[in-house]
């Protein structure tokens, strides 16, 4: 198995943070993991993308131009990545702020209204955890139970306390993807 | 004690694995993309652990001449900046080259020339392979190709340097800095307490007072000392080349990369061979000493080999002095910062197999 994936959206929406949670829940499991940002200007405002591979072989090359999933996060990175899926691949995007809908006929697409969710939650930070949520729904190559050992891992001690909640947001991204269109 | 297993980028592997190492100091000058390891060592701050100094320099021409102080008192030291940065070191760094000095220096290598880009690129291999300073010196230097590495040629990089009295740098980039993989990190070793006898650390007076310098008035000595700089540059060539090979044993192509390129190019070997192409890749590990003799016998094996770089092609020049003209060689690479693709590499591999 080896799952190759772009998250991309605006800097500050919690995109690299959401790939970090995942290589650290992904060896959990004892499976080979890469996590490779977009470094430099991006960081600074505009768009940051993250290119994500969890696999059970040896990972070779850290760096794509297709990939099996796209996680999108806003209208640049949908413009910049949806011709970047594989055919047959998924493309999972986030409908706020979204002018111009995903068009390929050749992926399955589907959507999921994070941002809105978020701010039903009273929590705009655990926004990037529905869209984990969401994406685990679809693709459940990673156990919750290992996404909150990951949380552990990744997020210093005294954030701890807001475990629970973004389980809780990841629970609610399960339930609320939804698909578009199928391949 | 048992190695410990982390997810880390390879910046922080370096500075992690340079505490590990029980180096005694690291002076740096912030830039990227490899400012995370000063980042790292601050946080750390291994002062209060094992006693090692992490210091911020005014600039990275301080910083160098701060590694050649410590050298000089035999001390295991390093320094890390990125292109531009190590272009302003490279006075200090042959200073350290001709008193014969060991410190490690680590090159995050970013796009240029000039200020450039702050994204990956290999267009440093020319200063790092073929001098830098002014002199005939050369540096060991090493490639690493996963954090893994970066972490492991900390450890490896000490070793070779007090081995050879000989600056070592490890030539890394961007992509390597700044990716996060599982590492395995060695446990602590313990700061050394003893002193090099070459170290001018005062003199006793049961022996002769020791001088580090690399000034030599005298054009005799000055040649016997570039001779002796000869002898150990080959003692280094015959001992320590180091090179990783990937589905070579029937390879009828071949492409040498180092680095994030070799990465790329077994992502090549793997798509090209599903196409039928019986392709292998030789990875360098050490840049010098190169794997000049690997490479001539596979020359007698395979019909082509393309030598991939995030460059305007400089490991090429060393790839066709090994295989002195015995099968084509060709270039393929990128710059600005750009990475290649592994199906790019692949479209030139079979571009220049029709092409004959």
């Amino acid at each position: 198995m080896t799952e190759e994936i772009i998250i991309a959206g605006f800097g500050g929406q919690g995109v690299l943070s959401m790939g970090k949670i995942m290589i650290h829940s992904a060896v959990m499991q004892d499976l080979e993991v890469s996590w490779m940002p977009s470094y430099g200007p991006e960081m600074r405002g505009g768009t940051a993308n993250v290119t994500v591979i969890v696999s059970t072989e040896r990972i070779s090359s850290p760096i794509l131009r297709q990939f099996d999933t796209a996680i999108i996060l806003n209208q640049q990175s949908l413009d910049k990545f949806e011709g970047s899926v594989k055919q047959g691949g998924t493309l999972i995007y986030d409908t706020n702020g979204i002018t111009r809908h995903p068009e390929r006929k050749d992926i399955s697409v589907y959507s999921i209204d994070a941002v809105e969710e978020a701010g039903k939650m009273n929590n705009p930070k655990i926004f990037n955890m529905i869209v984990l949520g969401g994406y685990l729904k679809i693709k459940p190559i990673i156990k919750t139970e290992n996404v909150v050992k990951g949380l552990q891992e990744s997020l210093p001690e005294r954030y701890h306390h807001l475990i629970p909640l973004n389980q809780q947001a990841i629970e609610r991204g399960m339930e609320i993807i939804r698909k578009v269109s199928e391949s | 004690m048992e190695r410990e297993l982390r997810l880390m980028k390879g910046n922080e592997a370096v500075a992690e694995a340079a505490i590990r190492a029980g180096a005694d100091g690291y002076f740096g000058y912030p830039i990227t993309p490899q400012s995370e390891i000063l980042e790292y060592l601050m946080g750390a701050n291994p002062m209060e652990t094992t006693g090692m100094v992490v210091l911020q320099a005014e600039s990275e021409v301080a910083a160098i001449n701060m590694v050649y102080g410590g050298a000089g008192c035999g001390k295991k030291v390093m320094t890390s900046s990125s292109s531009p940065g190590i272009s302003l070191k490279q006075e200090g760094i042959t200073y350290i080259a001709g008193s014969e000095l060991p410190c490690l220096i680590v090159n995050v290598v970013r796009g240029g020339p000039g200020l450039g880009t702050i994204q990956p690129a290999q267009s440093d291999y020319f200063q790092a392979v073929k001098g830098g300073g002014h002199g005939d010196y050369h540096l060991i230097v090493l490639a690493p190709a996963s954090v893994q590495e970066m972490a492991d040629f900390v450890d490896l990089g000490f070793e070779l340097a007090f081995k050879y009295r000989n600056p070592v740098m490890m030539l890394s980039d961007g992509a390597i800095g700044q990716m996060m993989e599982k590492v395995w990190l060695s446990p602590q070793k313990e700061r050394s307490k003893t002193v090099p006898e070459w170290a001018t650390t005062g003199k006793p007076p049961t022996r002769e007072r020791n001088i580090i310098t690399s000034l030599e008035l005298n054009p005799d000595n000055q040649e016997k000392f570039n001779q002796k700089l000869v002898e150990k540059y080959n003692r280094i060539r015959e001992n320590e080349v180091r090179f990783e090979e990937f589905q070579c044993s029937d390879a009828d192509y071949l492409l040498v990369a180092y680095g994030t390129s070799a990465r790329i190019c077994q992502k090549s070997v793997q798509l090209a061979r599903g196409e039928g192409l019986k392709v292998g890749l030789l990875r360098p590990i050490t840049l010098f000493p190169f794997p000049s003799k690997r490479l001539s016998e596979l020359a007698e094996k395979v019909s082509l080999m393309i030598s991939v770089e995030m460059s305007a092609g400089q490991m090429v020049e060393d790839v066709l002095l090994s295989v002195n003209g015995k099968v084509p060689v060709y270039h393929y690479g990128r710059m600005g910062g750009i990475v290649p693709t592994p199906d790019e590499v692949v479209a030139f591999l079979k571009s220049k197999i029709i092409g004959g």
